[in-house]
């Protein structure tokens, strides 16, 4: 009994433990595997969108090729660019180093364990999701999550531009409820900008209409893809490694049938 | 009796005229005695044996496939868990074995706390067992360094740099362990070396060790009585049953419902969210990149609060000196156990309130420091978790000579 409790307070206990890396609060996101249309197009987004700057230097085509169910030759038509480059090779890119550092600042890094690093897909959801126009910043983007970051919103032409903007929203009164006017029935209402708005449950964002070749869903499900896809390259066995660990549970409990029965046959002999 | 066992009699008897095999397997297996009230608590000797070997051969076929150099390390570690066979599955099995190895082990030495397993005549048996858990925190902090991650290196980085705190040969010393003026591929090349040969070798001529001085003079019980002062006619004691088949194959549902849990995590939570795998270990050891907190991994949390509680200097010496001794003084400290524990019963069952007590906080203190994650997070400026558990730790092995000699009247009565 105790030895469930220790193993449970080492599996229980830490989720809760480095979540709370970033002041901005994360979308919820949850990612999944099984969904290959999914993770096919969030690799079609990434060779197209993010390939130029981040490798994925661990992953390689193949493996992705299996993964995602896409036959080889399809892959290397349509998602290998570089003709030099063969089935088995990770997934590289050319930008130099020097050149990117010039460029942005920092090198960009590379994402095979963006996700981990990370301690889950949210991040990245949310980053992807919360770029801005900052006339102030050299690229002209800035982003909620991570502030003053040195790349440019790479996506813009599919979610449009985003403006940060103070709201007008209803005042708190003192018991914690919203104020409202007793004459006219409307709130009371102040403007509140940046972080605040975040805490009161509303976005400081503001997508101008018609700016992007998506609408605002379409561009959330480009970035679940593709933040699903990071997820999967991760972890590449992650699938089958569960489903491997159910098989091996499974047999443990089968298993331990047998061996009680045994153990308890041998100790009928001593009391 | 058939020609294959007459041979195989044969054969054994020409090997016992040389090498006294038959007469090892029944002192230590067969013919070895073990009490037979042995509760829950004794399992986790076995479950350590069980960690062990699991660790030794998923490390042997790591080491197939890892590279110890400070360019290919990480990216080794990763062609293990993408393009190797069951890479993963022998990297969780590993990285999992070590923290549950350190479970196993805590929860085997405070059965030993409990039921008093370092009395007389056991002393050299807890003695072994200290430089054990010793050895094996040396392992982990030399494996923790091999995947090259960030954490990796910047953990290694503040416990080595440590060293450097020792008055007039510190920084030396320092230079020397590294073999380098900072943590470079020359360290991680040693670190692996020690790894794999050195820390392995003592691990196992201690475990035989320890194991033979139990052997000697019998497993205790949680009534902590000696099973050998009543035998029957043939010598063989009443209250125990020989090892094996009766422990081996009776223990072996325990042992499957450790696996279970064991196959729970390594499949389902192998980085046990940040606990076992830290976050900053995605990315390559980087000398200009300090992670936001360095954290130890779980199992040292304590030892890492120790080490931050002492904050200021004393005798003209800087108080990361002083630190390291309250650290090392926790490691070295209960060594001497079986010398502060004057009781003349073993059992807490038998021992007194005070003996009681204090074991509980001790308990509550370990748990404190673990979980909270205060060793790791708490800043020198503001203690209050691990100052309480540094001194519960003292409290408990000081007081011991205090309390338990208290004790000796109560019981005699």
């Amino acid at each position: 009994m105790r030895l469930i409790l220790v193993v449970l307070a080492l599996s229980v206990l830490p989720q809760s433990g480095f979540a709370a890396e970033v002041g901005f609060p994360l979308f919820e996101m949850t990612p999944d595997l099984e969904d290959q249309g999914s993770l096919q197009r969030g690799a079609k987004i990434y060779m197209n969108y993010c390939l130029g700057c981040h490798s994925l230097q661990y992953q390689r085509y193949k493996r992705t090729a299996e993964d995602l169910g896409v036959p080889e030759s399809l892959m290397l038509e349509h998602l290998v660019f570089d003709p030099n480059t063969k089935i088995g090779d990770p997934i590289k890119n050319t930008i130099s180093k020097d050149n990117a550092k010039a460029w942005f600042g920092a090198v960009p890094p590379d994402l095979t364990l963006y996700t981990q690093l990370k301690g889950g897909p949210e991040y990245l959801y949310t980053y992807l999701l919360t770029f801005y126009e900052d006339s102030q910043r050299p690229l002209g983007a800035n982003n909620l999550v991570y502030e003053n970051v040195g790349m440019p919103h790479a996506l813009l032409e599919l979610q449009g531009v985003q403006k940060k903007v103070c709201k007008q929203i209803p005042k708190l009164a003192a018991n914690g409820g919203e104020m409202m006017d007793p004459l006219s029935q409307n709130y009371i209402t102040e403007e509140v900008c940046g972080l605040e708005l975040i805490e009161r449950g509303y976005s400081p964002l503001e997508l101008v209409e018609n700016s992007g070749q998506l609408t605002a869903e379409g561009y959330e499900q480009v970035v679940y893809d593709l933040t699903n896809f990071l997820y999967y390259v991760g972890d590449p066995s992650r699938l089958e490694r569960e489903r491997t660990g159910v098989f091996v549970l499974i047999f443990l409990a089968f298993f331990f049938v047998p061996a009680y029965l045994l153990a308890r046959e041998y100790k009928k002999e001593f009391h | 009796m058939s020609a294959i066992e007459q041979s195989f009699k044969n054969v054994m008897a020409w090997i016992d005229d040389r090498l006294p095999v038959t007469e090892a397997y029944e002192k230590h297996l067969s013919k070895y005695y073990a009490p037979k009230n042995l509760n829950i608590w004794y399992y986790f000797g076995i479950f350590s044996f069980l960690v062990l070997a699991n660790q030794l051969l998923t490390g042997i076929w790591l080491t197939m496939s890892y590279v110890p150099t400070g360019e290919e390390a990480f990216a080794s570690v990763e062609y293990i868990m993408r393009d190797v066979e069951y890479g993963w599955m022998l990297r969780y099995m590993h990285s999992t074995g070590a923290s549950a190895f350190f479970v196993v082990v805590y929860l085997h030495m405070f059965r030993g706390l409990l039921y008093g397993s370092y009395q007389k005549p056991r002393e050299l048996i807890w003695i072994l067992g200290m430089l054990i858990y010793i050895a094996l925190m040396a392992e982990g902090f030399f494996g923790y360094l091999l995947p090259w991650g960030n954490m990796s290196f910047w953990g290694a980085q503040v416990i080595v740099s440590l060293a450097s705190a020792i008055p007039l040969v510190g920084e030396d010393l320092a230079i020397w362990v590294r073999g380098d003026f900072n943590m470079s591929g020359v360290t991680l090349n040693r670190f692996f070396a020690l790894h794999v040969v050195l820390v392995p070798l003592f691990l196992l001529v201690l475990v035989v060790l320890h194991v033979l001085a139990l052997h000697e003079v019998g497993s205790n019980n949680p009534d902590g009585v000696d099973i050998k002062k009543t035998t029957d006619d043939t010598g063989k004691p009443l209250d125990g049953m020989p090892f094996h088949p009766y422990f081996t194959i009776g223990k072996l549902p325990g042992i499957i419902i450790f696996l279970f849990l064991f196959c729970a995590v390594m499949f389902f939570y192998p980085d046990g969210g940040g606990y076992l795998i830290e976050h900053p270990n995605y990315e390559p050891a980087d000398p200009l990149k300090t992670p936001e907190l360095i954290a130890p991994v779980w199992y040292y949390t304590p030892f890492y609060s120790m080490l931050r509680a002492a904050t200021f200097p004393l005798f003209g010496l800087d108080a990361k000196f002083w630190g390291l001794v309250v650290m090392a003084g926790a490691i070295i400290l209960p060594i001497v156990l079986p010398w502060l524990d004057k009781s003349p019963v073993k059992s807490i069952r038998y021992k007194g309130m005070g003996s009681k007590v204090m074991l509980g906080l001790f308990v509550i203190a370990f748990f404190y420091s673990r979980l909270s994650r205060h060793g790791a997070s708490h800043t020198a400026a503001h203690l209050d978790g691990s100052d309480l558990y540094r001194h519960l730790l003292c409290l408990f092995f000081v007081d011991a000579l205090v309390y338990s000699r208290g004790e000796n009247q109560a019981s005699s009565r």
